[in-house]
């Protein structure tokens, strides 16, 4: 069977968290509400173990629609989705800064 | 307005436990994912961008001031203080959480609300005209209809997998409000030209997403008696025969205009023969229990005019121009309907702070019977109050920030979420309304420019009614970033009309521009009193769609002529 | 796979079969494309059932239907509620026999498939797996009456409206 197409990498992957809804990012052992905590897949190997770690929290019950999402990193190492989609998901409606991770998190700020 | 009697309650209630139990058979991994998801859609929970969103019903768009205050509770309770009117009259939440919808779908039954059926592919919340009973071109109220059809659709157990979502509007009225033109199935309340006998015109297959289409007459007089087992007949030929291969072509209006209306009319007439109506129809009783609860509330005997609301006009020029647009005329004398925009200049059109959600209760319990409407236009009126009292209501609304002057003109923009919130956006949609409505703040413009209705959606799906926008606006994602099609002479009304495209996708930071030159062609080319979209009638698109290319062309051309 | 009526989990009769001939047990079910070589070939008292699509043309079945002893109708996804409207223009239409949804439907589908005619359940081995007998009965009694009359509720709630008022008018004319 094909493997479906990867993102490019790097890529962090983020899923929603299935009691609370709010979207959480992988960080190689679990699962962080903080952008700025997500743990930065810089090869394939890296990348399956996401989804990997992904796949098993799915059926745990943990969370849901977990994918992995290419992303650019600035000088602070901080990773930025690329697609303007992910990057709402990051921080939140951009016509309420005040609610959503942009609130919550100094990390995650519009750019 | 209606009340639940013991069935209706034990029924929500049911609901509410059985809802508690899904959930806890997801968590504990009896219901998969792919079989929880049209489980909780069907009770209107989505999993958008940043968190679950809860859909409210608010049937044919029918609220008491209790109920507006349990959602105000459940806004400062389970969520971020604040809520948001859709296009079909709904509320939505944007933060709930799962563990807690059971509780909010407990505290919406306190109330006699729920959340059945705002999602998933079935029928969904039916809408009516907001005006319904206060209107003076009605012929008669909607809404028993739409209760009725509220109670036979809601766990209908042969129509709640459907193939696609099937949406249903009801007015009483000449004047379309409820844009029933564009649903799944429109009701239109008349009365036979002959015997003058009321019943039902019947119009299917009309819808917006990404093929829109008018509906078609299906019934051009369906007696009163024979509405539920026809509505069982439509919707039991589109259950077997609609298509499934294609999400895209899964609506009712799709089967429709596949095999035409004749043989669509065919095959529901063959089907509505074989039904044994009086086993499936409401019973006349019935039908009249219903009624009873919208009766016309006690009003009192009034002048035609208000002597003291024409001194406050005089002496108040603020106060006139809110009341010139937004004070819809009673069929009472000395009654009046009045809209409270919830969209002021440069916030998102439909939302509603708790506070607010407070006010407009105190407001209407004190000034209207109790009784609120929402609207698809996404603002909240308040449907009976004296003329008399309009000053006072205005002179609270100001102090709430709620009484924006601008019903029907080109800052009563209709927006859907969009991609600020929305998991299926394309693009953002509330950005691009406050930055019109910023663009068309000044008063005296708005009114020169007068009714012209702006609409956008934020993907194809149209929740944004963009469509029957006169200008509506659509955000898809272009080369990684958003873009925005413009559609120019759609129509809403009676004489639904889809927009047609006046060239390529824009920047957003064009956006504000291009309406800009819309408007002048109108502003220029307009005759005496003529409103925009009968400019857009008389002269046709192409005098729009020559400004409009002419300069978005220039500007896209200049780097491939640079290149080259 | 697991059969399930309104008192749980039951007994199945039947044995599927390609070909009908006298080894073939005395109930047996045929795939719809073999059906009429079945009745043909049948013993005298065997009995015959088949396995529906949900998408046949219910004219079609109804031709057979005084000789079908047993129809099942498949649910090829949960999502997919032709077999709902296939079991309730049967039922409209005359047919006597038994019906029985089968395939992908949910435990929560339980009261619809009685409510559109279906007498039984067969669902899927996997499904079963996740959602054992109780889950069935459980979804069978969470809403006690829902509002469509001639939908073999017997107790609907516009029927009770109706008998409530009824009971009334006579209490009052006495």
């Amino acid at each position: 069977m094909a493997q479906p197409k990867r993102v490019p990498l790097p890529a962090i992957l983020l899923a929603n968290d299935l009691l609370d809804g709010d979207v959480v990012f992988s960080t190689g052992n679990g699962w962080s509400r903080n952008p700025a905590e997500a743990l930065i897949a810089r090869d394939d190997a890296a990348a399956d173990r996401l989804e990997a770690q992904a796949k098993a929290d799915f059926a745990a019950q943990l969370v849901v629609d977990a994918y992995l999402v290419d992303v650019s990193i600035d000088a602070a190492g901080v990773p930025t989705p690329r697609h303007f989609r992910e990057r709402f998901k990051t921080l939140g409606p951009s016509n309420r800064p005040d609610l959503g991770k942009q609130a919550q998190y100094a990390s995650a700020h519009p750019h | 307005m209606y009340r639940y009697d013991q069935f209706d309650e034990r029924f929500v209630r049911e609901r509410v436990a059985q809802f508690r139990a899904q959930v806890k058979r997801r968590l504990d991994g009896s219901l998969s994912d792919d079989e929880f998801k049209p489980l909780r859609l069907m009770n209107g929970l989505y999993l958008q961008l940043h968190a679950y969103m809860l859909r409210i019903a608010v049937p044919y768009g029918t609220l008491a001031s209790r109920q507006l205050r349990q959602l105000a509770l459940i806004a400062d309770r389970y969520d971020r203080g604040y809520g948001h009117f859709t296009t079909r009259q709904n509320m939505q939440f944007n933060w709930a959480k799962l563990r807690d919808v059971p509780d909010i779908l407990g505290l919406l039954a306190d109330v006699e609300m729920h959340c059945i059926q705002t999602s998933g592919n079935c029928i969904r919340n039916v809408t009516a005209d907001h005006f319904a009973g206060v209107a003076a071109d009605e012929l008669e109220d909607p809404r028993p209809t739409a209760e009725l059809i509220r109670q036979w659709s809601s766990l209908h157990p042969e129509f709640s997998f459907l193939p696609r979502k099937f949406k249903i509007a009801v007015t009483g009225a000449e004047h379309d409000r409820a844009a029933v033109k564009v649903h799944d199935i429109g009701l239109r309340i008349l009365r036979h030209p002959d015997t003058g006998e009321t019943g039902y015109e019947v119009i299917v297959g009309g819808g917006l997403g990404r093929t829109p289409y008018v509906g078609k007459v299906v019934r051009e007089f369906l007696p009163r008696r024979d509405l539920l087992a026809y509505l069982e007949a439509i919707v039991r030929v589109y259950n077997a025969d609609g298509r499934r291969d294609n999400k895209f072509k899964a609506r009712i209006k799709i089967l429709v205009h596949e095999i035409g209306t004749e043989e669509f009319r065919r095959r529901v007439e063959e089907e509505f023969a074989q039904l044994d109506g009086p086993t499936i129809n409401a019973d006349p009783e019935e039908v009249a229990r219903i009624a009873a609860y919208f009766a016309p509330p006690a009003y009192e005997k009034l002048p035609a005019k208000s002597n003291a609301y024409e001194a406050h006009r005089a002496a108040n020029p603020a106060f006139a121009t809110w009341a010139d647009a937004n004070v819809f005329p009673h069929r009472v004398p000395g009654y009046a309907a009045l809209t409270i925009s919830l969209k002021a200049i440069g916030e998102a059109p439909g939302d509603i702070s708790s506070e607010q959600m407070r006010l407009v209760a105190d407001l209407a319990e004190k000034y209207s019977f109790d009784e609120l409407r929402v609207t698809h236009m996404q603002n909240v009126v308040l449907a009976h109050v004296r003329q008399a009292d309009l000053f006072a209501v205005w002179q609270k609304l100001c102090e709430a920030g709620l009484a924006t002057p601008n019903v029907g003109l080109i800052t009563d923009i209709i927006a859907c979420p969009g991609l600020d919130y929305c998991a299926l956006a394309t693009a953002r949609s509330i950005p691009i309304a406050q930055a019109l409505s910023k663009r068309f703040a000044d008063q005296a413009r708005q009114k020169e420019i007068g009714p012209l209705g702006i609409k956008i959606s934020g993907c194809i799906n149209a929740c944004g009614h963009h469509h029957i926008g006169n200008i509506g606006i659509l955000g898809l994602e272009k080369n990684g970033v958003e873009n925005y099609q413009i559609t120019l002479g759609g129509d809403a009304t009676e004489n639904a009309a889809i927009g047609g495209h006046l060239g390529p996708g824009i920047d957003a930071k064009d956006v504000p521009d291009a309406i800009e030159r819309l408007v002048d062609v109108y502003l220029a080319q307009r005759e005496d009193g003529e409103i925009f979209i009968d400019t857009v009638r008389r002269i046709g698109v192409t005098p729009f769609k020559e400004v409009f290319v002419a300069k978005t062309h220039a500007k896209s051309k200049e780097p491939e002529n640079a290149v080259a | 796979m697991p059969l399930l009526d309104r008192k749980g989990l039951k007994q199945n009769p039947f044995v599927r079969a390609e070909v009908v001939d006298e080894t073939a047990g005395p109930n047996v079910i045929v795939p719809w494309a073999q059906v009429q070589a079945a009745l043909a070939a049948r013993a005298k008292d065997q009995q015959i059932g088949v396995d529906l699509p949900n998408n046949v043309a219910y004219g079609d079945v109804l031709a057979l239907a005084d000789q079908l002893a047993l129809v099942t109708i498949d649910f090829p996804a949960f999502t997919d509620g032709r077999a709902f409207t296939l079991a309730r223009r049967l039922r409209n239409n005359g047919f006597q026999g038994v019906l029985r949804a089968r395939g992908n439907l949910i435990a929560d589908q339980f009261p619809y498939a009685f409510a559109c005619g279906f007498d039984e359940v067969e669902p899927s081995e996997a499904v079963y797996a996740r959602q054992p007998e109780e889950q069935w009965l459980a979804a069978a009694g969470r809403i006690t009456h829902t509002y469509q009359r001639n939908y073999g509720d017997a107790g609907n709630i516009l029927d009770q409206r109706r008998a409530a008022r009824l009971a009334k008018e006579q209490a009052h004319d006495k």
